[in-house]
Parts: C-alpha cells; sequence; structure tokens
C-alpha cells in the first residue's frame, strides 16, 4: 500500500469515487446540455402548462384536450393509483384465502392452491396481461350480439356495462356517512380498549360498530331524499349508453395485477403463520381461548409481525407493475408520460417526473409499513 | 398425517379428504367443479385440438371447441428466432442452447469454484460469437437478433454483468466510509424505487441525448445496459442480506489475523456471504428473466415480442393469439419453475447442513 494511514486511504478513496461520480454526471449533463441545444429543445417545465392537445379515454377527474399537460399527468396519475389500490385490496384478499387454502388440511384444497401458485408467479406479467386484454377485446361478443344478464350487466368487446344508481345528492350522502362510520368506529375502539385496559371492563363492539358502518350511512341515504332511481343501459347507436362500465383495458390490468400478486402474497402469508409456533396454539387452547379468539388475540398478531414486511414490498411491486398498462393502452401515468414526451420532446423532464412520482409512492408506502411495523413489533425488555 | 397414510388407502382418504363435515363438503364440492372443468379443459386442449403442421383453415373448422396448436407449428421459426436470418438461425439455436447449459451448469455445486468465472466468461464470448458473426460467421447485425435467444441474453448477460456491480454496491452500503455509503445507498434505493420500464425508456429515449452527438448505440444494447444497472440494485440487497449473515467474529479473526480489508472480504467474508445469498439471487434471476419480456414495450425482438408479432402480423392466424401466447408461457414457466424448484431445493440443502 502506497499510503500507510488507513485514514488517509479512506479519505482518499472517498475523493476518487466523488470526482468519479461528479465526472460522470458533468460529461453526461455536458452532452445533454449540447444535444437539446443543437436540437432547439427548451428545458424546463414550461411545456407543462401548454395545452396537452390528446383525449384520454379513462379519467377520475374533469378532463379534455384543451387543458394542460399537467391536468393530463394528474389524470394519469390518478388512474395509476386508481387501479393500484383496487388491485391491493382484491390482491390482498385473493392471497390471504390462497396462502391459507394451502395449509387447509383438505388435500385437495391444499394440491389446488398450491398449483395456482406455481402456476402464476412463474409466467411474466406482461404476457399475462396481453392474454387477458386479449381474451376481453377479441373472444367476447361484439355490442350488438352482448352477452346480457337481465336489463342490468351487458358484457361485450366493449368492457362490462352494469346498471348503476342514477347521480343524487343522497348517494353522496350516504358516501360521507360511511367515512364518518369509519372514522367513529375506530374512535369507539381505541376508547373501549383503553376502557378494558384501564378498568377490566368490556364495552359491546358488533353492535356500534354495525351501527356506525351501516346504520349512519342508511339514515344519511334516507334522510337526503332515499333516491332509488337506478340508470340501466341501453343500446343507442354503436354503443350502450348509461351506467357504469369497465373498459377491458381496466379489466385486464386488474384482473393481470391481482390474480399475480396474489400468488406472492399467498406464498408471504403461509409463511407468517407457519412461523407462528404451534405452542402458541397450544398455550392459547390451554387457557381456553375460544377459536376466534385464539386467531385473533394469538396467532394473527405474531403471523402478522412476519407478514407486513414482505406484505409491503408485494404491495410496492404491483404499484409499480401497474406501469405496464402502457402495453395494452391503459392510461395510466407511464402512457400518459409516453405520450407527452412523444408530442413535446421533453424527455428528461418527463421521465424525471415519472421516476420522482414513483419514488415518493415507494417511500410513503415504506414510510407508513415501517410506523405499521413499529406498532406491531414485539417489544422485548 | 403419515402414519394415517401409510395404513390404507381409505385411511389417508378419510384424514386428508374427510377428516370434518366441512371438508367432506368442500372435497365434493371441488370434485364436482374439477370432473365438470377436466373434461372441457382436456377437450380444448387436447382431443379436440388442432396438432400438427396444419393450415389456418383446418383450425377454423372447429374454431371454439378446440386449440389450433398448427399455430405453433407454422410459426415456430418465428416465435424462437425472430427476425434473425433464415439460414442462419441454427447460430441462434446453438446459442440459446450454449445460455440454457451455462445456467445448468451453475446451478451445479461441482462447479462452484474459480472455474466458474472462466465458464461464464467462455459461454458469454460464445454465445455473443454465434449470435453477431465475425470471425468465419455471417456478420448478424444487432437489430436483427431475436427471439428467445435474446431473452436468455438479457436475462444471463444482465445477471453476469450486474453481480460484479451488484456485490461492489452492497460492500459499499456497509462500508465505514461515509461518501462511500452514501453513494450505493442512494443509488441502490433509487433504482429499487422506480419501475423497470422508466428506466428503459430512460435508456431508449434519453440515452440519445446522455451520449456525444452522433454517437449511436444500439437499441438491444441500451436495453442491456439499463437491465444490468437495474439489477445491480436488487442483487446488492441479496448479497448484503448475505454479508448481515457473517457473524461479526469472523470479520474480526480476518482483522486479528492482520487481514487487509480485500482480502478480509475477498477471503473470508465474502465466500460466505455468497453462499447465503445464493437463493435469493437464484429468486431475483427467476424476476429477471420474467422481467427481460418488458423490452416489447420499446420494441426489441425478445421472445415474447416475437411471439406476439408472428401472429399479429398474419391476417390468417391472428385470432389464434391465445394458442401463441400459451405457448410462450409454458416456455417461460418451465425456465422459470425449474429454477424456483432449484432455488427451493438449495435452501433446504442448505439448511440441513446448518442444522447438524
Amino acid at each position: 500500500m502506497l499510503i500507510k494511514s488507513e485514514r488517509a486511504r479512506g479519505v482518499l478513496y472517498q475523493a476518487l469515487l466523488l470526482i468519479a461520480v461528479g465526472g460522470i454526471v458533468w460529461y453526461l449533463l455536458s452532452n445533454t446540455l449540447h444535444n437539446l441545444a443543437s436540437r432547439g429543445i427548451q428545458v424546463g417545465f414550461a411545456f407543462l402548462g401548454r395545452e396537452a392537445g390528446f383525449e384520454i379515454a379513462e379519467k377520475l377527474i374533469e378532463y379534455d384536450a384543451t387543458r394542460s399537460y399537467a391536468h393530463a399527468l394528474a389524470v394519469g396519475l390518478l388512474n395509476t393509483l386508481h387501479v393500484a389500490l383496487l388491485g391491493i385490496v382484491i390482491a390482498t384478499v385473493l392471497g390471504t384465502l390462497l396462502g391459507v387454502a394451502r395449509l387447509s388440511n383438505n388435500w385437495l384444497l391444499a394440491r389446488i392452491a398450491g398449483a395456482y401458485v406455481e402456476f402464476m408467479r412463474n409466467i411474466p406479467l406482461l404476457l399475462q396481461l396481453l392474454v387477458w386484454y386479449g381474451m376481453f377485446t377479441e373472444l367476447l361478443p361484439g355490442v350488438r350480439q352482448a352477452i346480457k344478464l337481465g336489463d342490468w350487466v351487458f358484457i361485450s368487446q366493449r368492457g362490462f356495462r352494469f346498471a348503476w344508481p342514477e347521480a343524487h345528492p343522497g348517494w353522496t350522502a350516504a358516501l360521507w356517512a360511511l367515512a364518518a362510520g369509519l372514522a367513529l368506529s375506530l374512535v369507539w375502539r381505541a376508547i373501549a380498549r383503553r376502557r378494558q385496559a384501564a378498568t377490566g371492563a368490556q364495552w359491546p363492539m358488533a353492535l356500534p360498530l354495525a351501527g356506525f358502518i351501516i346504520g349512519l350511512p342508511v339514515v344519511a341515504w334516507a334522510l337526503s331524499g332515499a333516491p332509488t332511481a337506478i340508470e340501466t343501459p341501453v343500446l343507442r347507436g354503436f354503443d350502450y349508453q348509461g351506467g357504469k362500465v369497465i373498459s377491458p383495458e381496466f379489466a385486464a390490468l386488474l384482473l393481470g395485477l391481482s390474480t399475480y400478486t396474489a400468488a406472492f402474497i399467498a406464498e408471504v402469508v403461509r409463511a407468517g403463520i407457519l412461523a407462528v409456533h404451534r405452542g402458541q396454539t397450544e398455550a392459547a387452547m390451554a387457557l381456553g381461548l375460544s377459536p376466534n379468539q385464539r386467531l385473533r388475540l394469538v396467532t394473527l398478531p405474531q403471523a402478522l409481525r412476519v407478514i407486513i414486511p414482505p406484505m409491503t414490498s408485494q404491495y410496492l411491486n404491483l404499484t409499480k407493475n401497474s406501469s405496464l398498462a402502457v402495453a395494452i393502452g391503459y392510461p395510466d401515468l407511464v402512457a400518459i408520460a409516453n405520450t407527452t414526451m412523444n408530442q413535446t420532446g421533453q424527455a428528461i423532464e418527463a421521465i424525471s417526473m415519472l421516476m420522482a412520482v414513483y419514488l415518493s409512492i415507494s417511500i410513503a408506502i415504506s414510510v407508513f409499513m415501517n410506523w405499521y411495523n413499529a406498532r406491531v413489533r414485539l417489544v422485548e425488555r | 398425517m403419515r402414519d394415517a397414510r401409510a395404513v390404507s388407502p381409505l385411511g389417508w382418504m378419510r384424514v386428508n379428504l374427510f377428516s370434518t363435515p366441512l371438508n367432506s363438503a368442500l372435497t365434493l364440492v371441488i370434485l364436482a367443479a374439477l370432473a365438470w372443468l377436466v373434461p372441457k379443459a382436456g377437450g380444448w386442449l387436447v382431443w379436440d385440438a388442432v396438432w400438427g403442421p396444419k393450415p389456418a383453415s383446418a383450425c377454423d373448422a372447429v374454431r371454439g371447441e378446440g386449440a389450433c396448436w398448427a399455430v405453433v407449428w407454422n410459426k415456430i421459426r418465428f416465435m424462437l428466432f425472430g427476425v434473425y436470418p433464415f439460414e442462419e438461425q441454427w447460430r441462434a439455436a446453438v446459442a440459446a442452447v450454449v445460455l440454457t447449459a451455462l445456467l445448468v451448469v451453475s446451478a451445479l455445486r461441482f462447479f462452484w469454484r474459480k472455474r466458474l468465472i472462466a465458464i461464464w466468461v467462455v459461454g458469454i464470448a460464445l454465445a455473443f460469437w454465434l449470435m453477431g458473426g465475425g470471425l468465419g460467421l455471417t456478420p448478424v447485425p444487432a437489430e436483427r437478433w431475436g427471439g428467445l435467444s435474446v431473452t436468455l441474453i438479457l436475462a444471463i448477460f444482465g445477471i453476469g454483468f450486474a453481480f460484479p456491480l451488484g456485490v461492489l454496491l452492497a460492500l459499499g452500503r456497509r462500508s465505514r466510509l461515509p461518501v462511500i455509503r452514501a453513494v450505493s445507498v442512494l443509488y441502490i434505493e433509487i433504482v429499487r424505487g422506480v419501475p423497470l420500464i422508466t428506466v428503459l425508456f430512460m435508456a431508449s429515449i434519453m440515452f440519445a441525448l446522455f451520449m456525444p452527438e452522433g454517437l449511436r448505440i444500439e437499441q438491444l444494447l441500451r436495453a442491456q445496459v439499463a437491465i444490468i444497472l437495474f439489477i445491480a440494485a436488487y442483487l446488492a440487497e441479496a448479497v448484503r442480506g448475505g454479508l448481515q449473515a457473517v457473524p461479526r467474529g469472523q470479520y474480526e479473526a480476518a482483522e486479528a489475523l492482520g487481514l487487509s480489508y480485500w482480502r478480509t472480504m475477498g477471503f473470508i467474508v465474502l465466500p460466505q456471504a455468497l453462499k447465503i445469498s445464493i437463493p435469493p439471487i437464484v429468486n431475483i434471476f427467476i424476476s429477471v428473466f420474467k422481467d427481460t419480456s418488458l423490452v416489447v414495450i420499446i420494441g426489441i425482438y425478445d421472445f415474447a415480442y416475437a411471439v406476439k408479432k408472428s401472429v399479429e402480423t398474419d391476417i390468417s392466424w391472428k385470432k389464434y393469439f391465445i394458442e401463441a401466447f400459451l405457448f410462450s408461457i409454458v416456455v417461460y414457466w418451465i425456465y422459470c419453475f425449474a429454477m424456483s424448484r432449484y432455488s427451493q431445493w438449495l435452501e433446504r440443502e442448505f439448511a440441513r447442513g446448518e442444522r447438524r
């Protein structure tokens, strides 16, 4: 070694790394600036305010082609979050069922769940999406030959259209009441727990919670006019009108994402349940806890501790995988950023915005999960 | 459970299928569903399907009742080799075999020594030469490469080149030097936080802006570099897991012997850490193998894209895309399932050594 002192060597290595990283960044930056100048591309985010000029098929907020690029990207972001959130819910339910089924003492059920997991997780998600999308757009009948379930549901190549309540302030009121009911239930549960810890007295749970979650919305709905009008789809011209529609793109993406991720979640859940020692269940039995209490108070809290970290990364994977939407034409954030890039040439800005958004989602989910994880962590002396 | 199985088939059934009324009901429901589904699926997939190199009209005759496997016979060359020159396709086939053999060899513990590095260098060079030509073979430009060999190249070259980078990043993340640690953490966390598709977009669209004017680099090479840089972050986390599992005493003993940092790592820590990280590395490889299919989105002829194009571009076969996709699904599945079984076996194998 040329330099004997370890500290001096440490400083030298770090200086060399900094110089190398700085050099690479400087080299790329100067190339980029030169290239941009010679192509006449303006650097900066000014393009976000310009008119987008393209339509978006699916939107959760008001949008038309005269709106700005920033607005279009917001539509895309909401679409991404929409499909990711629904996907997470469905994948969690399906995955948990599969994970439990795989541990069932019914041999057939366990084998079927195992086959599902081994089949789904070893196929590229992109191919699964293409197959779902192909099935929804090519194999389903055309609009005029739509599969009808009464007057309520119509399934065709254009998507799944079904009857839906007509817009009315009563429904909005019921939704708000539901949110309030959920919040009240959480408060009720927290107070009940504190009471039980302090005095040992158990407050009733089932009835008040049902009242908050079901009763409140019903009351709100009834008080604000009790709307019952249902809008059924009607064939008019080339397509059905009215009701609600799930496009084949959205259906394929949601189904593909959730059935694929469910296979991974099943494994996570299975590992979590297996990680709880048999002695824990036996001890709970010896204490005379009911099967329900055993699951709720002994097995689940311990299994969750093992399940949560890998579950978080599955949720993150699902969110990141929703970017495959671009392959089947669902207008998620990536698809809209792609269109924006092609129209404006502002590739650097668009891609860095994409990366920043996904990074923030990743960080937000991991911060939340770390907080939750810290809450359920085993408290040691 | 095991002794019940030993007693008799009936006893086995009573324990595993009809242990409680609920279980019995479940079993009956599942059996009924299978009895309905299996003949239907079997009919479509096998008995009523069109097998062999028949024309599309043979499929049209049984459309809806049987699968059209004839599409695979008719399009197999394009599916496996894409737009690779027809007369030279044996080279792409040999390259695919060489790369698959490379995977098999790496899975055998007998080869887990220094010579594995040499084998990889030779295997990668051989595959590259077969695909690209030169030295007696007709040169084939990279934009004509396609099919299964491209998928294998993207995945295997990807993991091969990402491996050294991943090890360095893992060491960097555990370094005592703050700047080195910060750079490694930043790189790993940023790359792991974004979807692969954004990195591929970067390679396919932004890369031209980063490079000096006039320098053009093959699309395939750019995607390959993107995949390497992407995997490296995931590999780094797998290796870090292994590094953390090596007991402190090993580090301290090496230090006490007066070994330098690189010798400590090279001779003492990494050999132990890498062994521990092999199962997670295999799992990373499985997801890389699946994720290479994302290059479809930037228009590179990998296996998935070749299969998609093979039916899309031919009006008479277009409606049999499901059969074509199912064929590619089977191929991907065989590779991934074999590797995942291997990884599970390896984990048990290692656990056995530890338990003693």
